[in-house]
């Protein structure tokens, strides 16, 4: 096999393949990238958390929490997994009943719940999720709205057999 | 007898400087936020905005830059101005508290995910600090000019800490008055330290060299 880089031309001819063929696998294949690691709870995500919060159809309207459930490792859909959601609302504050519910996954793992608008609480504008049930680690997130105006958040759980 | 032109001018320095404490207040009463919060939460944010108009006062104080006070007026003010901008953060930490306990705990043990908590620990802590030793000075017996370098020193960083913890925040606040209000702070602070701890001071060594 010949050495590839012998004098600076090629070596700047092979650098640049190179370069060019490593973007394209960073951009090209995010799939293989994911290894479906354990999410972990994230600092003040348990604040103002009511656990069992009931199951609701909706906490209110104008704002959609989202997201996909699976299993950590394999990335398998987990279906009918309770997500605890709650965040300081139109309605009031974290505290604020109204502002907790509990939803489900479906059979593709997703959940999804329309609330009020999400409002900045302690200085960001965030919503609260748990999955603290027996089947896997307890998880709390406190995902951050990129803007205070965004009408929609996404928080995806990748859960570790507990 | 003041000259009318003294008193016009007199007049302005305290028009500007109210609005300037004011303005951000004014604007947010007018937050869209402030129906779905309780009333611990609104107070604690108005103590807030309210100290960082008492932090811009102060430094005029100090220097005995506002017209129409006597020097002795002015020192009097300053500590009664250092007393309330202690009661604001009281009321602001508290009210934070009664609002979310585990939050305001969080901030305060240096554990919050939010970034702008700890600069409002340090300028709780300092301002704490400064207000305790302006108390015990002449008891500890502690030299004038060094405590004043102590002063002057930890009020700066109190004041610094503050702007970045305001500016960091997404609240009921108006943008335009937040960095109004805070750029104002910067600013009289950056210039009274630089005369009365530079300009003041060569004079005063002048001074005494002559006589």
């Amino acid at each position: 096999m010949k050495i590839p880089f012998y004098n600076r031309r090629s070596f700047l001819r092979t650098a640049s393949y190179g370069v060019a063929g490593l973007g394209l696998m960073a951009g090209g294949v995010p799939a293989m990238a994911q290894s479906f690691a354990p999410t972990q709870t994230m600092r003040g995500g348990s604040n103002n958390y009511r656990p069992n919060a009931p199951l609701v159809d909706r906490l209110g309207s104008g704002f959609q929490m989202s997201g996909i459930v699976r299993r950590a490792g394999t990335g398998e859909p987990l279906e009918g997994v309770r997500i605890q959601i709650w965040a300081a609302t139109t309605l009031g504050g974290e505290r604020e009943p109204r502002n907790h519910g509990s939803v489900l996954t479906q059979a593709d793992g997703s959940y999804s719940l329309e609330m009020e608008q999400i409002v900045p609480n302690f200085g960001q504008p965030h919503a609260h999720l748990a999955y603290d049930d027996d089947d896997f680690e307890t998880v709390f997130l406190r995902p951050v709205m990129p803007s205070a105006s965004d009408t929609s958040l996404q928080a995806d759980f990748n859960l570790a057999p507990a | 007898m003041r000259k009318p032109q003294g008193r016009l001018v007199t007049a302005a320095v305290w028009l500007g400087l109210a609005g300037l404490v004011i303005t951000p207040m004014l604007v947010a009463a007018l937050s869209p936020y402030l129906p779905s919060r309780e009333f611990a939460y609104i107070a604690s944010g108005f103590a807030g905005i309210l100290c960082l108009g008492l932090f811009l006062v102060q430094p005029l104080l100090a220097g005995h830059y506002l017209p129409g006070l006597a020097r002795m007026q002015a020192r009097r003010w300053h500590r009664r101005v250092g007393l309330g901008i202690v009661i604001a953060i009281f009321v602001h930490v508290g009210g934070l508290y009664l609002t979310s306990p585990p939050d305001t705990l969080d901030a305060l043990f240096l554990r919050s995910p939010t970034p702008f908590s700890v600069f409002g620990v340090i300028a709780m802590w300092g301002t704490v600090f400064v207000a305790l030793l302006a108390a015990a000075r002449r008891r500890l017996g502690l030299d004038y000019s060094l405590w004043k370098v102590i002063h002057h020193g930890i009020g700066s960083i109190v004041i610094v800490s503050t702007v970045i913890h305001a500016l960091q925040i997404e609240g009921t606040m108006g943008n335009l008055s937040k960095w109004v209000i805070c750029c104002s702070l910067l600013l009289v602070t950056a210039l009274v330290a630089v005369d009365l701890r530079l300009l003041r001071r060569s004079v005063k060594a002048r001074d005494s060299q002559q006589s």
